[in-house]
Order: structure tokens, then sequence, then C-alpha cells
């Protein structure tokens, strides 16, 4: 291990995993530095407006922190994604304030379209602030590919609501059954195809969306519509690796040769679809829970990501604010990300339980 | 005596009366019981019952993660036992920045028959963490 990256650990009280970390973590003999490099990923914000200059504290704090945090890391990160819904209901001022305080990142930023941005103003302004809301990119023999998964059917879009602003806030309710599917949908899929074919079948393919892109609970929209036949697109690949925002906990999961991983909201934590009596759905069984939140600790059960793909695998390290830190990582042994502290059923601890 | 008799009859049949009701009574009752439940899931999905434009629902779809058959249960951050409307009330001063409602307030009754039917068919585990 790089005693830089041996300095990261020990400042984040990650320490003590250390000795425990799967060869992934580790640079692979005869990998070049020049290839070695991590990003950041910070998601769901959910900035939310008051009246005149007022935001809601709590939220605010939540990002604050992200930069501020992300800002220190040692190594470098070589540049930082943020995963979708910076803003609650798609305002302006909304999206201006999150934006005010990204812009202290002190890195390269690439942004996903969370419903939350969209429904407004179907994407209008954030595109003006972020850009595109679908392309793909190289880094360092990574193909990086970041797909708009929040859209749903034309007929709910376009022609279901009087206004604007009561569309954001039917699909800005999580558990309201008026909402609709998300989906990536046929023009994207189209181009995706095409995006995909001049890529090598050995090159590691990392897909950032806001929507997982399987199906978990369709209830609360932890689902896209569309997502057998994304995974089909992405099924001939050797190394792929979807990571998702939404869904406010931890999760992760393997589908042939795609994992799956989700990322932590600095606004606020989910519960698992699992504890909703009326259900009856899971989360995916590989995935060992993040820990039960405390309520009266406001930043508690949420935070922030450093991802490592070195190896053309994601491992993820979960700064979580005021609560243990935890390391999902890809096991190239049994083939699928796991927890490097908590995967055996032996070393679960309370707060993991979830009713 | 038959004076008697059919006054006592009378008594009986009256005292009666009380513990009598019919199917449509229940579903009347039952009915009642929704429209508050449903007056309570309004509130759990509105702004109103803070000043920030925050809804108890952004954090608990379908009002999940919140335990009603735990309570009342020791209150590690409160340290003593509590009912669920103190810890709602907490939630209502908290992330909504909003001002507490009295445990009889109809509100207060409608969010728990919200939260209650959303839990419906869990056993009761009074004290669990």
């Amino acid at each position: 291990m790089n005693p830089n990256r041996r300095s990261f650990l020990t400042r984040t009280g990650a320490a003590a995993i250390a000795g425990v970390l799967p060869v992934s973590m580790i640079r692979l003999a005869g990998a070049s530095a020049a290839d070695d490099f991590t990003f950041a990923y910070i998601s769901d914000s959910h900035i939310q407006h008051i009246r005149g200059n007022e935001f809601v504290r709590n939220w605010d704090r939540g990002l604050i922190r992200a930069v501020a945090e992300t800002n220190l890391l040692e190594p470098k990160p070589d540049f930082v994604m943020f995963g979708g819904d910076l803003a609650q209901l798609g305002t302006r001022p909304e999206l201006d304030h999150g934006m005010e305080m990204l812009a202290k990142l002190n890195y390269k930023l690439h942004a996903v379209m969370g419903e939350h941005d969209y429904y407004l103003d179907l994407g209008e302004y954030w595109s003006e602030l972020f850009g595109p809301q679908y392309y793909s990119f190289d880094h360092k023999g990574v193909h990086f590919i970041v797909l708009n998964s929040i859209l749903t059917y034309d007929d709910w879009t376009f022609n279901r609501w009087d206004s604007a602003a009561r569309r954001m806030n039917e699909m800005a309710g999580l558990d309201n059954p008026n909402g609709s599917p998300f989906m990536v949908g046929d023009k994207q899929r189209t181009w995706l195809a095409a995006d995909l074919a001049k890529v090598d079948k050995s090159t590691p393919i990392v897909v950032f969306s806001h929507s997982p892109l399987q199906k978990i609970y369709k209830g609360w929209n932890f689902w896209t519509e569309d997502a057998d036949e994304i995974q089909t697109l992405l099924a001939p690949f050797d190394k792929v690796n979807v990571i998702y925002g939404h869904v406010h906990q931890i999760q992760y999961n393997q589908i042939g040769n795609i994992a799956f991983n989700s990322v932590m909201a600095t606004a606020w934590p989910w519960p698992y679809p699992s504890t909703y009596a009326q259900s009856g759905s899971h989360v995916p069984v590989l995935t060992v829970p993040m820990n039960r939140a405390d309520p009266f600790n406001e930043r508690d059960a949420t935070g922030w990501q450093l991802i490592n793909v070195h190896t053309g695998r994601a491992d993820l390290e979960y700064t979580l604010y005021d609560n243990t830190n935890r390391t999902v990582a890809f096991n190239s042994a049994t083939g699928r990300p796991e927890d490097v502290s908590f995967q055996r059923p032996g070393n679960r601890v309370a707060p993991q339980a979830h009713y | 005596m038959r004076l008697l008799t059919t006054l006592m009859l009378a008594a009986v049949s009256t005292a009666g009366v009380a513990d009598e009701f019919t199917n449509a009574d229940v579903a009347r009752w039952m009915e009642q019981y929704e429209l508050v439940a449903q007056q309570g899931r309004a509130l759990w999905t509105s702004a109103e019952l803070g000043t920030n434009g925050v809804a108890c629902a952004q954090c608990h779809p379908n009002a999940a993660n919140t335990h009603p058959e735990t309570y009342p249960k020791f209150q590690k951050q409160l340290g003593r036992v509590a009912p669920i409307w103190e810890m709602i009330n907490w939630c209502i001063r908290n992330p909504l920045q909003g001002q507490e409602l009295a445990a009889d307030d109809p509100r207060m009754t409608a969010l728990q028959a919200y939260i209650m039917k959303e839990r419906r068919g869990v056993a009761l585990e009074p004290g669990k963490h």
C-alpha cells in the first residue's frame, strides 16, 4: 500500500480495517502509478429552498461537509462525481445554491441527473449548469458512462399535470402512488449501444445512473423500468460496474459480470424497502445494511464515498458521518462486491438489523 | 307480580342496548378510522406541520422506520421510557422546525392512525430496540 493512501485511512479512522484489505484495494504488481487513481462520489444533497435566501440548514450541512472533506483527500482524487438530486424541487435558487457549494470543490466535477433536478423544467437549468445529461468519457483505461435514468413515460411527463410545479411535486414524493417508474428510454439506449460498440470487451466499464439499473422496489422507484435491456447491453463486457444514488443507503449486488453499488446521500437516510410492512420486497441478499440511523444525530447515516477502480472493479470507501466507516470492495475470489469487515454473518453488529 | 316481571324484562332489554351493534355500525366505525388515517397521511406528506417545507414522508416513506409496535420503549436519547407521540413531536421540532402538538391534538391522533395503518399486521413488541 502506498504511504499516502495509508495516511488517508489512518486520518479517517479506518486504520483498523487496513490489515484486512482485500487484494483489490492494494496496487497490483506491475500496474503503473499513472494508472492508479481514485475519484470521489457525493450524492443526493436535496438542497431545499424555504424562502428568500433561506434553505433547510440540515441538508446544507451535509453537502458542505462532503465538499470540505473531499477537498482534504490525499492523494487527490482525479475527479468528483455528483450523483443527482442536488435540489429538492428543481428550482433555480436550489440548483444555484447547490452549485455554489459544489463550486468549492478543488477537482473536476461530473454530474448525474436526479428526478428532483429534472421534473420542474425537464432539466433545462440543470443542463445550463452541468452540461449534457448523458455522455461517456475515457480515463486511464476505464470507460465511464453517464446516463439520465430518471425519465419516464411521455404521457406522465407531458399530459398528466396542469403545471410544472405540480409535476415536480408529484415526482418528489418517494412513496407517492401518483409517481411513475424511472427509465433510461429508447433514445439513450440506442446511443448507449452505439457508444459500447466502440469499446473493447476487456475494457473496464463504469456506468453512473441516479436510479439503480436493477429492479429492487417499484413502490419507491428503487427501480429502472428498462434495467433488463440495459443489463443486456452491458453483459458482453468482462468488468462492468454500475454506481447509483437515489436510495440514500448502502446496497450492493452482482448480476453476471455487472457489479452494482449504491452511494449514500448527504441529506438524509432512507429505510430499506424490506422494512415497509406492506411491501413484501427485499434488498439484494448480498447487501450488509448500513447502521440504523440515530434520528437525534442529524448527520448520522449520511456521508460520501471514495472510489477506486484501478483493477477494473469499483471499491467503495464510505465516509459515514459520526458512524463507523464502511468499505465495500470487489472480491475477485468470490466474484462479487463484499464488505471487508461485516460480510460474514458472524461479523454483523446490532445496528445493522433493520425492521 | 306480572307488572314486576314486565318491568324487570324492560330493565334487562334496556341494559342490552349498550352492547348491541350491527355490521353496519362496524363498517361506519372503520370508515371513521380510515378517514382519520387519511388525514394523517395528508399531514405526513405535507409541509404544514413545520416551518421549513420539510415533511415527515421525506425521511419516512410509507411511515417506514417509525416502529410504532415497539412503543412505549426506552429512548436512549431521552434517557427514559417514552410513548411514540413524544418522538413525533421531536421530529416536528427538529427536522421540521415546527411547533409541537398536544398529545390529544386531533392531528397527533391522525398521525398515529396513519403510522399504525402502514404497520398493520406487525406483532406488538413494546420496548424493542
